[in-house]
């Protein structure tokens, strides 16, 4: 009698815990990812040759046993450049996605929070921002303060900013009226606890896929700007600087353009499925 | 008039193998009504669904004999299906607002019903279309079918849903929970239109939890649990001699039919009730003369609480009782300072807690004291962060208690146990508890930091009867051993009476009758309250049958405005 009325646990819910299953797409990607990572810390662990070092009689060989992807006009290893140039490019795109990340949140916590002038004020400064596309904007700022990593990461971070700052600012009004956050007010939580330990994590947890998906996109930027000449310096292994270098012999050595360039797309591609693997597991466990 | 027969025999539903009904068979003759009655997870409305077909995506209904009227329902086509549905078996779901589509009006809803089944011409629709509503008691039909369901409150909504359902006379009418997420005297109204459909000799198959419920409507009931029928019988026989200990524990939940003091649910009693503070206990929360005015958007202003005034004295619980849009949310928010409001003051502990004007208090003063007062909410679901474990919800309440960290596991293992949950459960998340679990925590974190006042805005509307006495004695309990005051808002009359000491009913925003629970449910001097108490399903035993207050149109206007007020609060 006594257990008749216990509340039976999970009755009405039943948590299904299924076995994890692995798409072929997102255990490709995630597996790609992976290496991409130990390429950057420890490239000499893929690649042998030094990336840097000219043997004038290896020029243009095609891709073979030898060098797996071929060599450049001065004989280096094309190989050994694509992977010493993944700590280049994943470093820049991550600078840049945690730099922008990091504008929008107090932009978009001053445009959440900060009242109605404010908001008013940071939608304003959004919206010049937008208008401006991202790319002629990185443009401009690499023109005034001149090429080199440091710029580029600057420029690719402030041209994503704006686009990640809309999105803070519309969760952060939607995470304020939650009843968690009345809840931390109602036991006496002071504000600036309830923003960083409720609020503010809350708010971000939607855009930890975008933020994924956000490295590959800032690492075609920061490609695009070095392929102009405005990143790194030319014998740096770096990918857009590859494709930069590799577009006079187009005709006659292809791979010398083909190589980095796949590089580029297959970091994109595997952020995206990585990001919406990653969305579809969190969004089913919210529902 | 109906002259079928529906029969149910062995039917058996299961989910990806996993059996949710088991073997129930029963028979419905035309004129009758049967009611399901059984609590969430019980299976009731998978049982009502796989009737019209609609039993779900990989479901599987099997059953030695499923006939309506002679027709083999088993065999039946998609397009079988979608002839007898509406034509045959009309069905109506729990909630009509997500039923209903909301960019239509409700008239041409109705209208395309009977249109799909080809009724009548393009004249004479529109005729039946006014004419079903007004068989369902909506007043102003001819301006009411041109409305969309957004802009009906939720009684007028759940009639143009009935409506919809009989659009085409079916013989059979299915009832899903058709009045639990009304209030009292809406619920009356819904179950009075059910009476009158009955009384026109057709079928109705009642689901609901609540027993005192059906027993206004049916003449057979089947008790539901966990898949299988413990209990069948006519409804007379089960309410007076339940065989099944579970329908016994069923009827007494309902807290209407018990005085305050005794026990609800079957759990131990663990504390000896002391004698209660009386009503010279020193007074912990003072409210005078509160006013809270919002402004909608169509710049048409709405005093949502007007002149509200009271008392609370420690140890023991005053109750707010009033419909939805009533005003007494406003007052849990402003009596918890999370609102300010536009006239009048608080004191809590005498000491200003929050007023209007020159009273104005900072929250930096509040907060000091916000220890000493806590609150529990409908939802709690929503109150937790989704992202933390129940011990880290319960954590973050003994941050604001002044624990250390190294004392807080100790402490989370004794509100758990306070709240008689596993100790286990601490490293769950709240959506892997069931309801009546998320409560308790939420009445954990609630006690965390010892407060003098919990203030209770509907803790158990959203559970089932037996759940909901359960949580009913949990505060009681937690009441008596550490003397705290409750401030318990509800719409449900039957709670009140069973926690209250004192009661407040307010209507309007304005507070209608205050007085003891005693004088007012004995004698009520106030005729709202007097509509109020008579609106409340009674378990037959108890002597007293439904009194319907009729739906007056000065309420009609004021539950149409209602609606769109609740747009403005949120």
């Amino acid at each position: 009698m006594s257990e008749l009325l216990l509340d039976t646990p999970l009755s009405g819910i039943r948590v299904q815990r299924t076995p994890r299953k692995w798409r072929l797409g997102p255990l490709l990607a995630v597996s790609f990812l992976g290496f991409l990572i130990i390429a950057a810390v420890l490239p000499q662990l893929f690649a042998h040759s030094d990336p840097l070092a000219i043997v004038p009689h290896d020029a243009f060989h095609p891709p073979g046993w030898a060098h797996w992807f071929g060599t450049d006009q001065s004989g280096r290893d094309i190989f050994s450049r694509v992977i010493y140039g993944t700590r280049q490019s994943l470093f820049i795109g991550l600078a840049a996605t945690a730099l922008a990340m990091s504008i929008a949140i107090v932009l978009g916590l001053l445009g959440g929070l900060g009242g109605a002038y404010l908001d008013r004020g940071v939608g304003w400064l959004l919206e010049i921002l937008f208008a401006f596309p991202s790319l002629i904007l990185a443009l401009l700022f690499v023109a005034v303060f001149g090429s080199g990593i440091g710029p580029l990461i600057v420029a690719t971070g402030l041209g994503g900013a704006p686009g990640y700052a809309r999105m803070v600012r519309g969760q952060v009004l939607a995470v304020r009226n939650a009843g968690y956050i009345e809840s931390a007010k109602a036991l006496g939580h002071p504000p600036l606890r309830i923003i960083i330990r409720q609020l503010l994590p809350n708010a971000m947890r939607p855009l930890i896929v975008t933020l994924t998906m956000g490295v590959g996109q800032a690492i075609v930027w920061a490609s695009a700007l070095s392929f102009l000449g405005l990143g790194a310096r030319p014998p740096a292994p770096e990918w857009g600087t590859m494709l930069s270098m590799g577009r006079d012999f187009i005709a006659n050595a292809w791979w010398l353009t083909f190589f980095p360039g796949l590089f580029i797309v297959l970091t994109t591609l595997s952020t995206t499925v990585a990001g919406r693997y990653l969305q579809q597991r969190l969004e089913g466990r919210l529902a | 008039m109906s002259d079928k027969q529906l029969i149910v025999e062995g039917l058996s539903i299961e989910f990806a193998g996993q059996s949710v009904v088991r073997n129930l068979s029963f028979t419905l003759a035309p004129g009758k009504t049967l009611a399901l009655v059984g609590e969430s997870g019980s299976g009731k409305s998978v049982t009502a669904r796989s009737l019209i077909g609609l039993a779900g995506a990989g479901a599987r209904v099997t059953a030695r004999t499923l006939s309506y009227g002679g027709q083999d329902l088993l065999s039946l086509s998609e397009r079988g299906w979608r002839g007898l549905r509406g034509k045959g078996i009309g069905f109506v779901l729990q909630d009509a607002l997500v039923s209903l589509d909301p960019l239509r009006p409700v008239g041409k809803e109705i209208l395309e019903v009977l249109q799909t089944h080809d009724w009548g011409d393009r004249r004479s629709r529109p005729e039946r279309v006014i004419e079903l509503l007004e068989k369902v008691g909506v007043p102003e039909p001819r301006l009411r079918a041109r409305q969309r369901p957004d802009q009906l409150s939720g009684g007028l909504r759940q009639r143009a849903l009935i409506a919809s359902a009989l659009a085409l006379s079916p013989g059979l009418l299915i009832a899903d929970e058709p009045t639990t997420a009304l209030d009292a005297t809406v619920q009356a109204q819904i179950l009075q239109v059910l009476q009158e459909i009955k009384a026109r000799g057709d079928s109705l198959l009642i689901i609901s939890h609540d027993l005192a419920v059906v027993a206004q409507l049916a003449d057979e009931v089947l008790v539901l649990r966990h898949g299988e029928v413990v209990e069948q019988g006519p409804m007379d026989q089960v309410l007076r001699h339940p065989r099944h200990p579970y329908t016994r524990a069923l009827l007494d939940a309902v807290p209407a039919e018990h005085a305050r003091g005794t026990r609800l649910s079957p759990e131990r009693n663990t504390v000896a009730a002391p004698p209660r503070p009386g009503a010279d206990s020193p007074v912990v929360l003072k409210a005078t003369q509160l006013g809270k005015r919002y402004v909608g958007p169509d710049q048409q202003s709405r005093q949502v609480v007007d002149d509200v005034s009271f008392e609370l004295r420690a140890g023991r619980t005053l109750g707010i009782v009033g419909e939805s849009g009533s005003g007494k949310t406003t007052v849990a928010r402003i009596v918890l300072g999370l609102l300010e409001p536009d006239a009048g003051q608080v004191q809590f502990l005498d000491q200003p807690w929050s007023g209007a004007g020159d009273e104005r208090v900072q929250e930096k003063h509040r907060r000091l004291y916000r220890r000493d007062i806590s609150v529990i909410y409908q939802d709690p679901l929503s109150s937790f962060d989704p992202r933390w474990s129940v011990g880290q919800i319960l954590a973050d309440a003994l941050d604001v208690a002044g624990i250390a960290p190294d004392q807080q596991p100790a402490r989370i293992a004794q509100l758990l146990d306070q709240v008689r949950l596993p100790k286990e459960l601490a490293v769950r998340r709240p959506l892997q508890l069931s309801g009546g679990q998320r409560q308790r925590v939420a009445i954990a974190r609630a006690i965390a930091s010892n407060p003098k006042v919990i203030i209770c805005d509907e803790p158990v509307s959203a559970l089932d009867v037996s759940v909901q006495a359960q949580v009913l004695d949990l505060l009681a309990d937690l009441q008596a051993t550490l003397g705290l005051a409750y401030l318990f808002i509800s719409h449900d009359l039957g709670v009140i009476r069973h926690v209250s000491d004192d009661v407040l009913v307010m209507r309007h925003g304005k507070v209608v009758e205050s007085a003891t629970v005693e004088t007012l449910f004995e004698n009520p001097q106030h005729e709202y309250t007097r509509r109020l108490l008579g609106a409340v399903p009674r378990l037959p035993s108890a002597e007293t049958t439904l009194v319907v207050p009729p739906l007056e149109a000065e309420d009609a206007a004021w539950l149409f405005d209602e609606s769109r007020l609740w747009k403005i609060a949120i």
